[in-house]
């Protein structure tokens, strides 16, 4: 189980999440919306450990991860599999030495099951006979399904994407909701979604959640959201340039 | 009262411009007292992994390769012309002076051995191999690939600052063996064929004055020159924020800065190695 307390980080002057509480149940999924750039993948890494949060509390299977040292904050990401919004694959190696990465690093599997796992990881998210090309020789949706073949190559428990459908075609964005299901219902993985394609939340959640001002301002299931009647979530999931959420556009 | 008014207002703005030269300056003071320590941090974390023992051989190898062997023809050529030019100009002005050319051998030696060599292959690495190490972390880190190692288990500093670190600590020094002995070359060829001396002359005044502390004189500074350059580029590019443009800034200012680093401790380092009578 993985719980938010009270939350705050700021960049500078910029602050970005101001006391988010949200608490993530094992084996769910749940999706966190919000508009660009209000601090959904900040709230990601905090989670990760990949940021230190200026106060407040994270708690994964009960482990307070904010002050860990780093070894020990290493044992924990273990537990994670993350997938960037870019899919910052590793250029300089070759798409199995990716996936592979993570496996050769946390795990302790001889060379012979890695190449298997990577084979394996690779078909389930549709991709063979790419083994040995570079990312730079990808397109984006390919570099994506890299990505996540190789957050989930050491089966972690958590999985966390960061806008995985962003930059895909209907159909392949589709495909990886699929994907996130299967990981879910077969390997009871606990996935955190940030997103702002709300047929992909639809889909894929358990809970949604909406990130509003550095805090998290709604929590229910997918049903609850698109029904709420809370002005600012309505907005939002209807896509109306008119309400309580403004985006400081200048009138011409 | 508007009398009054004014004069609050004069005196306001009279602050306010006292303000905005102090404040840069404590910005500046500020900021460079975080770099400085976010660097030393680096250092010791790199050197923590070392002394663990902790290095990814593999991986160290490459980067000695890349380092080494990538900046062999430059470095070659650089250093060839140095000892050409150095013999030519010692030759006219000892002519000039003596009505002959003498000691170049001696002039040539020294000058590569304890200040050239080193010297001239940092700054040759600094914008062959710094650039590009500032340029690869620097992208690596506004594309999330820094983020993505922690996320597989593996800390950035030990996959990519310790091998780089090693690299450069050791193949600056050698590189600079190799900028000496072919710069010596470079100037037994304008001793020979331009100023008509007999090379058994030159290399005996190489080695009547020549001795092995002022190779290790050369050889400590490589190493301080080595472990500059990597620092800094790693720390730029470690460090580096803001896309595209940011990378080119990293990467622009871990050159620069090393070169005037590198400039600025030879004197220093010098000194102390003189001071120690090392050379």
């Amino acid at each position: 189980m993985i719980k938010i307390v009270d939350v705050y980080k700021k960049f500078r002057t910029n602050e970005v999440l101001r006391g988010a509480n949200l608490e993530i149940m094992d084996s769910e999924t749940i999706t966190i919306i919000g508009g660009s750039g209000t601090g959904k993948s900040v709230l990601l890494k905090n989670i990760m450990g990949l940021l230190k949060p200026d106060c407040g509390e994270i708690f994964i299977d009960d482990i307070e991860i904010t002050r860990l040292k780093e070894a020990e904050l290493l044992e924990v990401q273990k537990k994670f599999g993350y997938l960037f919004q870019g899919a910052a694959l590793f250029d300089s190696l070759t798409v199995s030495e990716n996936v592979a990465f993570g496996l050769r690093n946390i795990g302790k599997l001889p060379e012979s099951a890695i190449i298997d796992r990577v084979r394996e990881c690779l078909s389930m998210v549709g991709l063979k006979g790419i083994e040995n090309l570079k990312p730079a020789e990808l397109s984006g949706g390919m570099r994506k399904r890299v990505g996540l073949a190789r957050a989930i190559a050491h089966k972690p428990k958590y999985i966390l994407y960061d806008e995985p459908t962003t930059g895909l075609d209907p159909i392949m964005a589709d495909v990886i909701n699929d994907l996130i299901l299967h990981l879910q219902k077969q390997l009871g993985v606990t996935s955190i979604v940030v997103t702002h394609d709300m047929k992909s939340a639809y889909k894929v959640s358990n809970r949604i959640a909406m990130l509003y001002l550095g805090k998290i301002v709604s929590v229910g299931t997918p049903d609850d959201i698109k029904n709420s009647k809370d002005e600012i979530v309505h907005q939002f999931v209807e896509g109306l340039s008119h309400g309580p959420i403004t985006l400081n556009l200048e009138k011409a | 009262m508007t009398e009054n008014n004014s004069i609050l207002k004069h005196r306001i703005s009279r602050i306010k411009q006292i303000e905005k030269p102090v404040d840069m300056l404590g910005r500046v003071i500020m900021e460079t007292a975080q770099s400085l320590g976010e660097t030393t941090k680096l250092v010791m974390d790199t050197c923590s992994w070392i002394f663990r023992g902790i290095i990814d051989w593999r991986n160290t190898v490459e980067q000695m390769v890349e380092v080494g062997v990538g900046s062999l023809p430059v470095i070659g050529l650089t250093s060839l012309f140095t000892g050409m030019v150095l013999a030519l100009q010692t030759g006219a002005s000892s002519k000039n002076i003596f009505n002959e050319p003498i000691y170049i051998g001696t002039v040539v030696s020294f000058s590569l051995v304890r200040e050239l060599g080193p010297v001239l292959t940092a700054i040759v690495i600094s914008g062959r191999v710094g650039a590009s190490i500032a340029a690869e972390l620097g992208t690596m880190k506004v594309t999330e690939q820094l983020d993505a190692l922690y996320t597989l288990g593996t800390n950035p500093v030990r996959y990519l600052a310790v091998p780089r670190f090693l690299a450069c600590a050791i193949m600056v020094p050698l590189l600079s063996v190799m900028a000496n002995i072919v710069g010596i070359l470079g100037g037994l060829i304008i001793t020979v064929f331009n100023w008509g001396i007999p090379s058994s002359v030159y290399w005996e005044d190489i080695f009547d004055y020549m001795d092995l502390s002022s190779l290790a004189h050369g050889l400590i500074k490589a190493v301080f020159f080595g472990v500059i350059i990597v620092t800094v580029s790693c720390y730029k590019g470690f460090n580096c924020e803001g896309g595209a443009e940011g990378v080119g800034k990293a990467t622009t200012s871990a050159v620069m800065i090393s070169m005037v680093l590198i400039l600025i401790s030879d004197y220093f380092l010098s000194a102390l190695l003189v001071a120690l009578n090392i050379g």
